[in-house]
């Protein structure tokens, strides 16, 4: 079965680098750059993963996170948040809004690959 | 037969009696015992120093050569007594309210507390007095001589005995006189001693005279028989000298320095003015009852030529009645050391407090605090002034010769110091009379009374008897006893008659043409309205009330518990058994330091003779009381001057510390911008490099296009470095601009062919190069770069289909303003305050710069001393450059 | 001279007791004013009294004496009764009796 991951990145190179590797694991990336109607795309998306950047015109990552928490059944969906502002205080209001999984810009891409991956088997396990 | 020794004693034991009397007093009024101290009947008995050895023995000599003339001298005071409720109450209240301490300092503080006044009452004062004191001098010598030539075995010298009697007159003053500085200078000692003396010299002349006329005439009856047969026996009074005497008695009573004394400074309860006012008649009338009797006895027994003067002595020691002569003897005595120790005294607090005080406090000058030494100069000079005064009376004595009758010294004297009335009288109930007119006055009065009554009457010594018979200068008119010429009065009728009307009528026109310091009116509304300003007077009664107006006083200043443990220690210490301490004098004035600590001592003087002195409050006292209001306000000010700095400290710190607060959160999101625009290219530049490691099998199409990602990355990053270093050294203004000379035509062609180069969008730039030949002197590359920044936002972000940069110039007052406006849809309102801010970005980025474009721009031209706004209403996004044509440095 | 005939039963009216009572005090301190008047007026007779030089026989001295005694005396009983009159007057506003003051 296909994997769906939801990547909301407004970096277009950034967001092309992901493609890249998530599509070589076998994942389907959809992208979306714009933060204000995110929550609505990652309904209608409905992704296995949500790969989500902090600083995004229009509505920032943590509070898209903050409004998906709430919405019925989009509790337990696997959230990878990214920023590049690299300050704790990020890391710590990311956990407040019920991230998944923090990263901080620049990752290798094995960090990457590897965050995904254990993503989606805890997704997938429980 | 009493010797001269036996009366010497009798005289030392009596002087010894008084000092104990008064010393006992002194200590009752100290310990605050003793309230009959302050009786009507005391009051009443101390008036009667009027009565002094002139009148005692003087009376009689009158009475013997002039009949019924002597009553005069009596009936003046008793008219004065009689009028006591629209007179000497007033004087007493104005003096209690004023606390003045003596005549000279009524009419001083009257007419604007004016010391040159003061010293000429004084002047006048000591002038009248000192022949006064010589009488009495004079009385006790001939008494003496009396007993002297009664007893040949003693060796009697009449020089040595008048030297000692002074000597002896002046310690007593000196000690009784000047023991302390009393606020009020009340001396309780000599006023108790001097009441004893009046009973004395009462009871001497009542004996003498109960003797004479029971006991030599054989009763009332005979007596008048004998009085209508006698030389004097027919009614012969001259009615001038009638009129002129009971007048100038009665001036005298109220102007002579001692009964102000007694009647005024020594006064405790003007209640009891209503006693005295009967009982001072009365003794005055006890007083001359007999005087008759015994002038026509002594003319009917003692030899032809026999001085009439002394009869009251010489007609019971002829009839062998020594003892009756030695009580008699000791009447005058009294009556002469009386005088002398309460006229030396008055005289003293004159002289020192408006002589020798002004004259030392003056050399004193520039020594701040004297507050203790004053007590002892003030003392010192009163215990001086004593002795010279009574020295001056011995002198005049032995230059008078002690020749002329006892009666005219005396009237000479009262005539003198009745040229203060007008003032005074003026002074209680005319609000118009001014320190001129006073000044005035007395001077016309006091030359004429020289002139017409003291200097004749020294027999010779400093008047030339020319000068007498035919005028100074051979001017009749102007002879000292017959002013313009008119001849035939009385002396002393014609002393009083012109100078008093002289004196009266220069204060009056003097008055009326002068104007008064506002002090002076002052002073004259309090003076005049008295009984307006000052309560009715509660006595000095020493009552627990009092003492609870105190404490409640004392406890709003002190505070309750202060001032309750304050007034226990003090009635602890009286050893009272009540919880408030009596109001002794030594009390009152501990509670007044006490108080002036808190509230200024001329404030705390005040409230404390608001409630035991009766006091109403003075002029001076009021300007003491706002002066030190002043200098509360002053230090309450100051206070609030400095509250004020520190609030304005205060505030300067928070607004320091929300600038460091907003400095510092400037710096973290500057920081953390920063580190989002460095780390958002490496995070491409990582990730693609990684990729090309990596990845096996990457098509030649995809290894370009990655490495070309990670070129635009990597420049992307460099571009952010340059602007980031440069943004760091405008805003530090270590920027060094390289000014030069060019037209703004030239720099926009540079600028515009550099932004536009490589350019993939069309961007039409539209420009009137006509308009742009504007001499610019600035940093041409600087400026150049705020150009292209604007150029390439435009060609960036104008969203419109053909996108169209309009610039045009201006050269406004010596300011060249440049507008760019391109036909984009512009910045939306809410965003035109962020655009100049660092990492602003308006909209979606578009992977440009790094936000920092304008905020460079407006740096540098503020370095440039211009501007750099948006301009709204052009449309599409419009900025507007604004420079000095020339660079000026000021400008930084 | 004599407060006493005023003093009708208090209470009734005291408005015009109060009045009445002021009123008394001014007369009362006018009578004080014109003490001093009669008084000189009394002690100016004797001005008229011939002094016995011309024609007319003279005023014996003992007459003199008694007249002018006299005199002095009605002054000193007047003073007194005004001394008294003015004291009941000003014990309405004080609080403590006189004597009681000084006696204690």
């Amino acid at each position: 079965m296909s994997r769906k991951v939801l990547l909301i990145e407004d970096e277009p190179n950034i967001a092309e680098a992901i493609r890249f590797l998530l599509t070589r694991e076998g994942w389907l990336v959809e992208t979306h750059a714009e933060g204000s109607d995110a929550l609505q795309v990652i309904q209608g998306a409905s992704p296995d993963l949500v790969i989500l950047d902090v600083m995004l015109p229009g509505k920032s990552g943590m509070e898209i996170l903050r409004d998906l928490r709430d919405v019925e059944g989009m509790q337990s969906l696997p959230v990878l948040m990214l920023t590049a502002r690299g300050q704790s205080r990020d890391r710590e209001m990311a956990e407040n809004a019920g991230v998944s999984r923090f990263m901080t810009k620049p990752f290798s891409n094995t960090e990457m690959l590897t965050a995904v991956r254990d993503l989606h088997a805890q997704a997938t396990q429980s | 037969m009493a010797t001269l020794n036996i009366l010497i004693l009798v005289c030392l034991g009596y002087v010894v009696l008084l000092f104990g009397v008064a010393f006992a007093a002194d200590r009752m009024a100290a310990a605050g015992r003793g309230a009959w101290l302050r009786s009507p009947l005391v009051y009443t008995l101390s008036l009667s120093i009027y009565c002094t050895a002139w009148t005692f023995y003087g009376a009689v000599g009158n009475a013997a050569r002039s009949g019924l003339e002597f009553v005069t001298i009596y009936l003046g005071p008793t008219l004065v007594m009689i009028s006591w409720w629209w007179g000497l109450r007033k004087l007493v209240r104005v003096g209690r309210s004023q606390r003045v301490t003596s005549i000279a300092d009524l009419i001083s503080s009257r007419y604007g507390k004016s010391n040159t006044l003061a010293i000429c009452v004084t002047i006048l004062a000591v002038l009248g007095g000192t022949p006064y004191i010589a009488l009495q001098l004079q009385s006790i010598t001939l008494s003496f001589s009396i007993f002297a030539e009664a007893d040949p075995t003693g060796l009697y010298r009449e020089g040595s005995s008048v030297f000692w009697v002074a000597t002896g007159l002046a310690v007593f003053a000196i000690l009784f006189g000047t023991r302390n500085l009393d606020v009020n200078e009340r001396h309780h000692g000599v006023v108790t001693a001097i009441a004893l003396e009046s009973v004395v010299k009462l009871f001497a002349l009542l004996a003498v005279g109960a003797f004479v006329v029971w006991g030599i005439a054989g009763g009332v009856g005979p007596m008048m028989d004998r009085i209508d047969a006698s030389e004097i026996g027919q009614w012969n009074v001259d009615a001038g000298r009638w009129t002129t005497f009971i007048f100038l008695s009665a001036a005298a009573f109220v102007c002579l320095p001692r009964m102000f004394q007694v009647m005024v400074v020594e006064n405790a309860d003007e209640g009891h003015l209503r006693t005295a006012a009967w009982a001072f008649p009365l003794y005055l009338l006890l007083m001359s009852l007999f005087v008759v009797p015994i002038a026509v006895v002594g003319l009917d027994l003692m030899p032809e030529g026999s001085n009439p003067d002394l009869f009251v002595l010489t007609v019971p020691l002829s009839q062998g009645n020594d003892w009756l002569a030695m009580l008699s003897f000791i009447g005058g005595f009294s009556s002469a050391t009386s005088m002398v120790i309460v006229t030396a005294m008055a005289l003293s607090t004159m002289v020192s407090n408006h002589v020798v005080m002004p004259i030392w406090l003056s050399t004193q000058e520039g020594s701040g605090s004297v507050s203790g030494d004053v007590r002892n100069v003030v003392l010192l000079a009163r215990r001086v002034s004593i002795a010279v005064i009574m020295a001056l009376g011995y002198y005049y004595y032995r230059l008078s010769g002690g020749g002329a009758a006892l009666a005219s010294i005396g009237f000479i004297a009262f005539a003198g110091v009745s040229q203060i009335l007008p003032a005074l009288v003026g002074g209680l109930f005319w609000r118009g009379a001014t320190r001129t007119g006073a000044l005035a006055g007395l001077t016309v009065g006091f030359l004429l009374w020289v002139y017409t009554l003291l200097l004749p009457g020294m027999d010779g010594v400093l008047m030339p008897e020319t000068v007498l018979q035919n005028g100074p200068f051979g001017l009749g008119w102007l002879r000292p006893q017959a002013l313009f010429g008119i001849e035939g009065m009385d002396p002393i009728v014609h002393t009083v008659m012109w100078s008093l009307s002289l004196n009266t009528i220069a204060f009056c026109i003097a008055s009326l043409l002068s104007f008064p310091s506002p002090l002076e009116r002052l002073q004259g509304a309090q003076f005049v309205n008295v009984y307006d300003h000052s309560v009715a007077p509660r006595g000095w009664s020493g009552s627990v009330a009092q003492s609870e107006d105190l404490m409640i006083m004392t406890q709003r200043i002190l505070g309750a518990g202060p001032a309750q443990e304050f007034f226990q220690a003090e009635a602890e210490q009286q050893g009272g058994r009540s919880s408030l301490p009596e109001p002794t004098p030594a009390f009152l004035e501990r509670l007044e330091r006490e108080l002036s600590g808190s509230v200024g001592a001329a404030t705390a003087h005040a409230m404390i003779g608001q409630i035991v002195g009766g006091s109403s409050v003075s002029v001076e006292d009021l300007l003491a009381v706002a002066d030190e209001s002043a200098q509360l306000l002053e230090y309450s000010s100051q206070l609030e001057v400095k509250s004020a700095e520190l609030t304005r400290t205060a505030r300067q710190l928070r607004e320091a510390n929300a600038k460091l607060t907003q400095i510092s959160e400037q710096k973290d999101s500057f920081l953390s911008q920063v580190s989002h625009e460095l780390r958002t290219p490496m995070t491409s530049i990582r990730a693609f490099s990684e990729i090309m490691r990596d990845t096996e099998g990457l098509s030649g199409e995809e290894q370009t296009r990655y490495a070309a990602i990670i070129h635009d990355e990597a420049l992307r990053l460099t571009r952010l470095l340059d602007d980031l270093l440069d943004l760091s050294v405008l805003e530090s203004g270590r920027v060094n601009l390289n000014v030069g000379d060019d037209t703004l035509r030239s720099v926009l062609d540079r600028a515009v062919s550099s932004a536009l180069a490589g350019s993939s969008r069309a961007l039409t730039v539209r420009r009137s190069k006509t308009a742009e030949r504007i001499p610019l002197q600035t940093d041409l590359d600087r400026l150049g770069q705020v150009f292209i920044n604007l150029i390439s936002n435009a060609k960036k972000y104008c969203d419109a289909d053909e996108p169209v940069l309009t610039i045009s110039a201006h050269d406004v007052g010596g300011q060249v303003v440049i507008d760019f406006a391109d036909n984009g849809s512009g910045i939306p309102p809410e965003a035109r305050s962020m655009v100049f801010e660092k990492f602003a970005r308006v909209g979606v980025d578009k992977a440009g710069g790094a936000g920092l474009g304008l905020a460079i721009c407006r740096e540098i031209m503020q370095r440039l001393g211009g501007e750099i706004t948006y301009l709204p209403g052009q449309g599409g996004a419009a900025f507007r450059v604004r420079l000095p044509m020339a660079y000026q440095q000021a400008a930084q | 001279m004599s407060p006493d005939e005023d003093r009708k039963p208090s209470g009734v009216r005291p408005s015009l007791f109060l009045e009445r009572q002021s009123y008394r005090r001014r007369r009362l301190s006018d009578a004080a004013r014109l003490m001093p008047f009669l008084g000189a007026a009394l002690l100016a007779i004797p001005l008229l009294w011939s002094d016995g030089q011309g024609t007319q026989e003279g005023v014996s001295l003992s007459s003199a004496i008694f007249y002018i005694f006299t005199c002095w005396a009605v002054m000193i009983v007047a003073s007194l009764v005004f001394g008294f009159a003015a004291r009941r007057m000003a014990g309405h506003d004080e609080s403590e009796p006189e004597t009681d003051r000084w006696q204690r």
